[in-house]
């Protein structure tokens, strides 16, 4: 039987790494689409053509493309990401603590949000039907419904220009204090928060009313087990695994809330980083990003994936 | 993946024999959602001032007789500009959302009906797609061939095509398997021949559901790019646009940035409200 598990669960790993090169394809053959000659805009407008070609080559703008995608890709897997176009510094130096102010700011949103949605989904899903429910229900469809900026704007709105709790848009570069921590992190985690936990409270919503709904809680219900021992011995040991699942599915959505939150409120981040290197076309920067983008999210679903198989009793 | 909280409020739909009927909630989403429809179409003869004039001499004015939602960060009329920008934001959301299900639901149809390589080639390229993240796959298009409006539907279409396809194709498959196909096929009837007068019709209700939904997904993609800046771009403004315009008014709390956003959000919430409240006839049909 664990041979089973085991095997699906390769299979698993096998297609996230196909699915990883299809879109490392994808990502290279997309930013090489730009029209124009690269070495002709870094030279600018004076340059020679002799100089041009000389670039070029030094580039390898001469050669075919499927042939620079192979370069591409093996210097990734060697660490080696490239030269920025517009400040010729490494890619690997420029993201290296963007990407650590990144992952923090994912890693307290998360330890703030994953406790609150869990409980308030598991809450609403035993309470089905009540007030409660409907009133969780309603705000989540609410928060899902609008574009993540404007949970920003109004979280803005209201600690910022109503109840004066935080300054509205400035960000200290130097942190002194922990007031000052609290100032630059409270905005962007409550917003991104909001987005995270709307996502995962209907998930686990419905796991938990799913597996309500199956015969066995049926049975202990005739059997005359009280409502929270009916839920929280019968039902949730067995809704733990699509939980878990809806908790990384919903972590995934942290991804697209970044590029919007970090840009809003300047926080130095990769998404921040990516948004800028696309209004300068810095191309080494911008396919790096994308990279590390797609493998956390790859990550992250493929994570939710394995979590799914590996609880699944009857493959036990 | 978010088709969760249909179940919630189906048990109070009372259908009667005459055609459909929605309930109060249902038909307000409905009127919401024909109020912008009509918007969109007749904007230029409603608007009270030019889109691109210079009427108030006030950057970020307030609500007043005259100019009824303010003005914004050039003294422009706040009220003429969101309802221009219903024409983008609606245009280009229902031009992206009918590309992206019209190629979904057929290439899911194709798929399950073909079945064999074709469905397993199909399947596994989409869903490498689906595994770039929306706003990155947008950013990245952008970055590389620029922005403009046919360039966004496609970019909008190409990001929910695979969510399409998968819909379609589940159910398709389910469909695929009754008595009445197996029917036809010893018949001898054509692919194209089960896929329009077989499987479409049993399957047309859930897929029209699933448009909706899509339709929410790209009109909040496409305000999440335009908020970027990499929508669409100036002189031309849709409500994302709109609200980067005049973020700038933010720490004053101008109606300049709060209208927009309410533009955008009357519109995701109502579209979700009538989907959830679509009689059971509709949204059901084949499950």
């Amino acid at each position: 039987m664990n041979n089973r598990v085991l095997s699906l669960v390769l299979s698993r790993l096998l297609i996230a790494v196909i699915t990883l090169v299809i879109v490392s394809f994808a990502v290279f053959f997309a930013t090489t689409l730009l029209p124009g000659d690269t070495a002709s805009i870094l030279l600018g407008q004076a340059a020679t053509p002799e100089a041009v070609e000389g670039l070029r080559k030094a580039m390898h703008l001469d050669e075919p493309a499927i042939f620079r995608f192979l370069r591409w890709i093996v210097g990734l897997l060697q660490g080696d990401l490239g030269i920025s176009y517009a400040n010729e510094m490494p890619v690997a130096d420029l993201i290296g603590g963007r990407f650590v102010n990144t992952l923090q700011l994912a890693g307290v949103t998360a330890l703030f949000s994953v406790p609150i949605a869990l409980t308030l989904g598991i809450t609403s899903a035993m309470l089905r039907g009540s007030p409660y429910d409907r009133i969780v229900t309603v705000l989540t469809i609410g928060v899902i419904s609008v574009p993540e900026f404007m949970i920003a704007t109004s979280a803005v709105l209201i600690f910022a220009v109503y109840l004066k709790w935080l300054p509205a848009l400035s960000f200290a570069n130097e942190v002194t204090s922990l007031t000052d921590l609290l100032r630059i992190y409270a905005m962007p985690v409550i917003t991104l928060s909001f987005v995270i936990s709307a996502q995962m409270i209907r998930m686990t919503r419905a796991a938990v009313i799913e597996t309500l709904n199956t015969p066995y809680v049926e049975m202990a219900l005739l059997k005359g087990a009280s409502r929270p021992r009916m839920v929280f011995r019968h039902a949730l040991p067995n809704a733990l695994g699509p939980i878990v699942n809806a908790v990384a599915l919903s972590l995934s959505y942290l991804l697209g809330g970044v590029i919007i939150v970090e840009t809003i409120f300047n926080y130095p981040g990769i998404a921040k980083l990516m948004v800028d290197a696309v209004s300068t076309r810095d191309l080494p920067l911008i396919q790096s990003c994308a990279m590390v983008f797609c493998l956390g999210y790859l990550l992250l679903i493929t994570t939710a994936d394995i979590i799914a198989i590996l609880s699944n009793p009857r493959l036990r | 993946m978010t088709m969760t909280h249909s179940e919630t409020k189906s048990a109070r739909i009372s259908g009667t024999r005459l055609g459909y009927r929605f309930n109060i909630v249902g038909m307000v989403g409905l009127s919401i959602i024909l109020f912008w429809a009509l918007v969109a179409i007749f904007a230029p003869l409603i608007i009270p001032y030019p889109v691109g004039e210079i009427v108030d001499l006030d950057y970020f004015g307030p609500m007043s007789r005259d100019f009824w939602l303010g003005s914004d960060y050039l003294g422009r009329d706040m009220l003429s500009r969101i309802l221009m920008g219903a024409r983008y934001t609606v245009g280009i959301s229902l031009a992206a959302v009918t590309i992206a299900c019209f190629s979904g639901v057929v290439l899911g149809m194709i798929a399950a009906v073909a079945g064999g390589w074709l469905d397993t080639i199909l399947s596994r390229l989409l869903d490498a797609l689906n595994s770039i993240p929306s706003k990155l796959f947008g950013l990245v298009v952008v970055a590389a061939v620029g922005s403009s409006i046919p360039v966004l539907i496609l970019t909008l279409s190409v990001v929910y095509i695979p969510g399409a396809y998968r819909f379609a194709r589940a159910l398709a498959v389910n469909i695929n398997a009754m008595d009445f196909i197996t029917v036809a096929r010893i018949r001898g009837e054509s692919t194209l021949y089960l896929i329009r007068s077989e499987i479409l019709p049993n399957i047309i209700g859930p897929v029209l559901a699933d448009l909706g939904i899509r339709f929410v997904f790209i009109v909040l993609l496409l305000s999440g790019l335009s908020f970027l800046g990499l929508g669409v771009q100036p002189p031309y403004a849709d409500w994302g646009a709109l609200v980067r315009e005049n973020i700038g008014a933010l720490p004053f709390g101008a109606p300049a940035v709060i209208f927009p956003s309410f533009a955008i959000a009357s519109l995701t919430i109502s579209v979700n409200l009538l989907i959830d409240n679509l009689p059971q006839k509709i949204r059901d049909r084949s499950e």
